[in-house]
């Protein structure tokens, strides 16, 4: 793993960059459109990845952080007036201050019990939205005006809300987040994640602080799960509770089973294809939660490593 | 009216949600207990309880009491067979992994959701008591058959409790809970054992929305409330205990009547909810339980 | 000289059964030590608390003259308390190399340089034999060889005590012998604290022998006077084929 081919695993990443670069000036409206919020909602996913994937710690509360990203850069423009950077930072504040405290809570139980609980503080998340309604639009969400979405720079301007910007902003954070997860999964510290999701107490027994590691792996999971909710509010523009909820906890699980757990590119292999096969379902059926729930049997059934894990099986054992 | 009566009219209310609720989260720590999964459908089948009482009434029509005397028959078992089929077809296969059966049985409570959406629709649809008798108390009348759903739950967990304690069936089930390998080797049928365990979850919790349905009503995101309310009380309760189950349900049904006459609704999830978190963080044995295992 | 190990009046007790009853233990530095006794005796339940995967119910445990009763096995293992299991527990799904390569890497003062844990690693892996099966994953290594690892994972953690618990447990007779030899080698420069089902092995390797009976110490000498002692022969040595 760690000694293999660092050269081919970075000219993959790269490659996999060069390709979305090139798509933005390829694809129609409707899917350009499309992909920037993939690319966002992949680095969701890549940050979910780190801690189920790599750790093997399986959260159903992820929602939070991304929720925490979301709100901590939405509510930043919307109450308290602040500039785009300002607010991005902000976000990804919000989201690392919520998983150091969640990890220092949940991190004291194991498997369902852990589960459980990161479910429950993910819905007192939810729930504190809807309470703080005068502050945060409750139910309804609220639109982060089009004005506050400028970048200025000197003379220079960005519009956040300008299709090209928005693509390639999104290209960027996803860009950054793949090759930081990337070095990551490949440096000591990465080994000793995979080491701990292997064999926790043997990792205790080779001198390893396991408590430590896992922490900083649930801080580093929710800071990236945040930076995605926190891009979302400023590229998308609006910010909701749905976000926030159960199901937004569920989707990033979905979409890491399904492009392959602990593998780099998996999350965004999965986010894309599901959103593929939701988009050619909606001309039969509007209730997509059903195509959700339907693939999440089947994977967990007959394909638990997911596309990129059963080619790493396979045919391609250096993939990282 | 005067305090007194006020305290016992809520007294009777919460009551009457402690009853259902323990039924229903007798299901799930029953599921837990012996098979150690943790159910995220369980909702479902609550809610797929009251959706059949609806369509089985409603079909069979005439005084209300037969259409609700065949529902509470035929629901339940409609239910359990479901229940059945997804725990041969799914949860066997995942050789009961937990992590790997909670994310199914996320995959089903999506499924059985949207179904029920797609073939019931997202209305709310009442369903009539089979009997209207009102009990005239010296400071008000209160419904009779809210009374007699506390009598019906409490003699279905009486008898699901001798049947835990005093049969082969039961020993059964025990001896699977403490110990499935080695029940296994002294030739009890494990894979029938959870079959049947699982199928029962269920039923109890279909019965469960088959008894609270004529009070309120069937609509097809009615799980999810009672799918939390049942995590808590288990939780609360200590994992796989009945008699820890029992009590955590009739302090919690008790307490969300008092507390949601001081505080928002919102409010009240919100401290419970973490509260509970707080509890399996630092007693994971629950708050009855004792650390045996 | 101060003994690099002692415990005082450790016990641990399971429900009602004492597992380990009131023991008294001394182990000086450059030792290899043998640890034997029927099943059930409390030999690894024993080791388990010196290395701080078990909490002691009562007792001390004093470790190069600091008192580490209440440490947690990760700082225990930084300290110089190694284990290999009892139960082969190398990392199946990764590489020989991985699996030596985490030990390794903690215990590198300099940090940095890749360099270094790949020489860390090979040495290790060369003293036990596994230098060319590095990159097979752990789990298709033969048993004995997955036993090596384990070997090379303690070594690799640079250990001043290493405890092998039934080290030997399912090896040929032909891995025996160079076991043997790996371990005199590690004793030049750690103490070594065996748990041993294998009279030949421990008569061979061992400068002194402490014998568990029913949570206690029966008996402790060097191989000879174990060997001549009447109620270890009864206790122990009588009920072995």
């Amino acid at each position: 793993m760690s000694d293999a081919s660092p050269v081919k695993a970075y000219a993959l990443h790269l490659g996999v960059i060069a390709l979305l670069f090139v798509l933005s000036f390829l694809l129609p409206e409707y899917y350009h459109g499309l992909l920037s919020r993939i690319m966002v909602l992949a680095v969701f996913a890549i940050g979910y990845n780190i801690l189920f994937g790599y750790v093997g710690l399986l959260s159903l509360g992820h929602a939070m952080f991304f929720g925490a990203g979301l709100y901590g850069a939405g509510l930043a423009v919307i109450q308290l007036g602040w500039g785009v950077p300002l607010a991005f930072v902000s976000g990804i504040a919000c989201g690392a201050v919520l998983a150091l405290v969640i990890g220092l809570l949940a991190l004291r139980t194991t498997g369902v019990a852990f589960m459980i609980v990161t479910m429950m503080f993910a819905q007192v998340f939810s729930l504190l939205i809807l309470y703080f309604a005068s502050w945060t639009g409750g139910d309804q969400g609220m639109v982060v005006p089009q004005p506050a979405r400028v970048l200025t720079f000197g003379a220079t301007s960005l519009d956040l809300t300008n299709p090209t910007v928005r693509y390639m902003s999104a290209l960027a954070l996803f860009s950054v987040v793949l090759l930081i997860t990337l070095a990551i999964v490949r440096s000591r510290y990465g080994r000793v994640l995979i080491a701990i999701r292997e064999n926790e107490e043997r990792t205790k027994m080779l001198g390893y602080d396991t408590f430590s590691n896992k922490l900083i792996a649930v801080v580093v999971s929710g800071t990236i799960c945040a930076a995605s909710g926190a891009a979302y509010a400023l590229l998308f523009g609006y910010v909701g509770s749905s976000f926030a909820s159960v199901q937004y906890s569920i989707l990033p699980l979905l979409w890491v089973l399904l492009g392959g757990a602990a593998t780099t590119l998996g999350p965004l292999i999965g986010t894309v294809f599901m959103y593929y096969v939701i988009d050619i379902t909606s001309g039969y059926t509007s209730a997509y939660l059903l195509i959700v729930g339907i693939a999440l049997i089947l994977l967990v059934l007959f394909f638990p490593k997911g596309v990129l894990g059963t080619i790493r099986q396979r045919w391609l054992g250096w993939l990282p | 009216m005067h305090f007194g009566p006020h305290l016992l009219l809520a007294a009777l209310e919460g009551l009457v949600t402690s009853a259902v609720l323990a039924l229903t989260a007798l299901g799930l720590s029953l599921v837990f207990g012996v098979m150690r999964v943790v159910n995220v459908a369980h909702g479902e089948f609550f809610m797929l309880g009251a959706v059949l009482a609806w369509a089985i009434t409603t079909a069979i029509g005439g005084h209300p009491a037969l259409g609700f005397l065949a529902a509470l028959v035929i629901a339940p078992l409609i239910v359990g067979a479901i229940a059945l089929v997804a725990e041969r077809l799914v949860l066997r296969r995942l050789n009961y992994n937990p992590e790997a059966t909670i994310v199914a049985t996320i995959g089903m409570l999506y499924i059985i959701q949207q179904l029920a959406l797609t073939f019931y629709g997202p209305e709310a649809r009442p369903v009539e008591p089979p009997f209207s008798y009102r009990i005239l108390l010296p400071w008000f009348g209160y419904s009779g058959y809210k009374l007699s759903i506390i009598a019906a739950s409490a003699l279905i967990l009486i008898a699901t409790w001798l049947v835990l304690t005093r049969t082969r069936i039961g020993l059964i089930m025990r001896a699977t809970q403490y110990d499935s390998e080695t029940a296994q080797a002294f030739g009890i049928p494990v894979g029938r054992v959870y079959g049947g365990v699982f199928a029962l979850g269920a039923m109890l919790a279909a019965i469960a929305a088959l008894l609270i349905v004529p009070i309120s009503q069937a609509h097809y995101l009615m799980g999810q409330d009672p799918l939390l309310l049942s995590f808590i009380v288990v939780i609360i309760g200590g994992l796989g205990s009945l008699r820890g189950t029992v009590v955590a349900a009739v302090l919690i049904g008790m307490s969300d009547g008092i507390v949601s006459m001081f505080f928002s609704p919102t409010l009240a999830k919100i401290i419970a909810t973490l509260l509970v978190a707080m509890v399996l963080v630092f007693r994971p044995q629950g708050l009855f339980g004792t650390a045996s295992r | 000289m101060m003994p690099l190990l002692t415990t005082k009046g450790l016990s641990r007790s399971f429900g009602g059964l004492r597992a380990v009853d009131n023991v008294d233990f001394t182990l000086m530095p450059g030792e290899i030590r043998a640890v034997i006794g029927p099943n059930g005796a409390g030999k690894t339940t024993f080791v388990s608390m010196v290395s701080g995967r078990i909490q002691p119910s009562s007792g001390a445990i004093v470790f190069d003259g600091a008192d580490i009763t209440g440490l947690p096995a990760y700082i225990r293992v930084r300290q110089g308390i190694a284990y290999t299991f009892q139960i082969t527990s190398v990392f199946a799904n990764l590489s020989a190399y991985d699996n030596v390569a985490l030990p390794v890497q903690r215990t590198l003062s300099d940090g940095r340089s890749k360099g270094a844990v790949r020489a860390g690693v090979m040495l290790a892996l060369e003293r036990t034999g596994l230098a060319d099966r590095a990159h097979m994953p752990a789990g298709q290594l033969s048993y004995g060889h997955q036993r090596l690892l384990e070997v090379a994972m303690g070594l690799a953690l640079k250990p001043r005590l290493l405890i092998l618990d039934e080290p030997t447990q399912g090896l040929a007779d032909s891995e025996i012998d160079n076991f043997i030899v790996l371990v005199r080698e590690i004793a030049t420069d750690a103490t070594v604290l065996l748990i041993e089902h294998n009279m030949p092995v421990v008569m061979q390797l061992a400068d002194r022998i402490t014998v568990f009976n029913a949570g206690k110490i029966l008996a402790e000498g060097t191989p000879e006077a174990i060997r001549e002692n009447a109620s270890v022969q009864e206790a122990y040595l009588g009920t072995a084929p």
